[in-house]
């Protein structure tokens, strides 16, 4: 006997943001966001054989990059439809990891007076 | 004492506790992701010009490795869809295929290591450098034999991907011709530690998320039959942070790989 028949029976199966949840839908949802996923590693592989610049090279696939994680944070992560205190809690990480990044690269030209570089 | 708000969402936040929590957990995540990762820009772009590695990645495992993600990010959104809809039967299906994913992962994982590990530079005393995978070393011989080739510019170390049909053979080197020899481990240069920090801190995550849906996929389940809501706000909350590990690697396997 299934083990699903211990459970009681839901009366009606709904996500976190009170939308029915449905099998079939999510499958296909799936399937297509597994797509884009695979079609942005490849294109990410694609680019990074390209002739052009460090810099340049970099900023393309770090676009196509963000691209795939918006799909899978948004999606998968249902992040598109979220409660506020979700929003609040990643907007201050966000801000926080900006802060970090900013430091970071302004740190890199930041030298003690009178600094012999070799 | 029952908890409360374990299953129902609380008033003020709109959310279960459990949810709250793992979203504040995620957070400090990205903290830690985010200092190494800002430690890679700092080191990639104060290395000097030609001296950082390119195409030290075996970029067929690493593609694998993130296929084998994406597939195991689908597959546990699907076990939650199935707890949801309360057919225990696909959630378990679905959850061991996320499991059969991360074991994959990490044994892939682990080839890569070795490959690393047994990757030699070796200096020699004519001033040459030898670099391949090391076929023989026995402390009882005068020789080692690696698999790879001899340069003269330690530059064309570095990148790989713009060289061509590189021809390795198998060399014979006296040890009395030694001056130097250092595996490809994380004490080689700044580029590999990173990549073994990086990539051993995710593979820990990938092990500890593991380690917990198997408690749900196992032992985890007798809550399933007594309360089944509140278990299925278990398999959501641990699928966040399979989702969060999954994202990390698609920023991981472009910095490593491919730039």
């Amino acid at each position: 006997m299934s083990e699903s028949h211990h459970a009681p029976a839901a009366s009606a199966p709904h996500s976190q943001d009170d939308h029915p949840v449905d099998f079939n839908s999510y499958l296909r949802r799936c399937g297509a966001i597994l797509a884009v996923v695979l079609c942005a590693v490849a294109l990410m592989i694609w680019a990074s054989f390209l002739n052009l610049g460090w810099g340049e090279k970099v900023a393309i696939i770090l676009c196509i990059a963000s691209v795939n994680a918006f799909f899978v944070a948004g999606f998968l992560m249902h992040l598109l439809s979220e409660k506020k205190m979700v929003y609040t809690i990643l907007g201050f990480t966000v801000s926080f990891v900006i802060g970090l990044f900013v430091l970071t690269i302004y740190a890199m030209n930041d030298f003690p007076k009178n600094t012999v570089i070799h | 004492m029952e908890i409360p708000y374990t299953v129902e969402a609380r008033p003020d936040t709109g959310l279960y506790n459990a949810k709250v929590g793992i979203w504040l957990f995620l957070a400090s995540e990205v903290m830690l992701f985010g200092g190494l990762f800002s430690g890679y820009i700092l080191l990639r772009v104060g290395a000097e010009p030609g001296m950082w590695p390119h195409g030290w990645q075996n970029l067929t495992l690493g593609t694998i490795n993130t296929i084998v993600l994406a597939l195991s990010a689908i597959t546990t959104l699907m076990a939650w869809v199935a707890c949801k809809v309360r057919q225990f039967d696909k959630f378990k299906f679905f959850h061991a295929c996320t499991l059969l994913c991360a074991l994959t992962f990490l044994c892939i994982k682990l080839v890569e290591y070795h490959e690393h590990l047994n990757h030699y530079e070796i200096h020699l005393t004519d001033g040459t450098i030898a670099d391949g995978d090391m076929v023989q070393n026995d402390p009882t011989q005068d020789h080692i034999v690696i698999s790879g080739r001899i340069v003269t510019d330690e530059k064309l170390l570095y990148d790989l991907r713009s060289q061509k049909n590189i021809e390795e053979k198998e060399l014979t080197i006296p040890r009395s011709q030694i001056q130097d020899m250092q595996s490809y481990g994380p004490w080689h240069n700044n580029y590999l530690a990173l990549y073994f920090t990086l990539t051993g801190l995710h593979a820990l995550h990938i092990l500890g998320g593991s380690v917990v849906i198997a408690y749900l996929w196992g032992p985890g389940r007798k809550m399933w039959k007594k309360d089944p809501e509140r278990y299925t706000n278990r398999v959501e909350v641990s699928g966040l942070f399979w989702h969060f590990v999954d994202l990390v690697w698609i920023f991981l396997f472009p910095v490593l790989y491919l730039t």
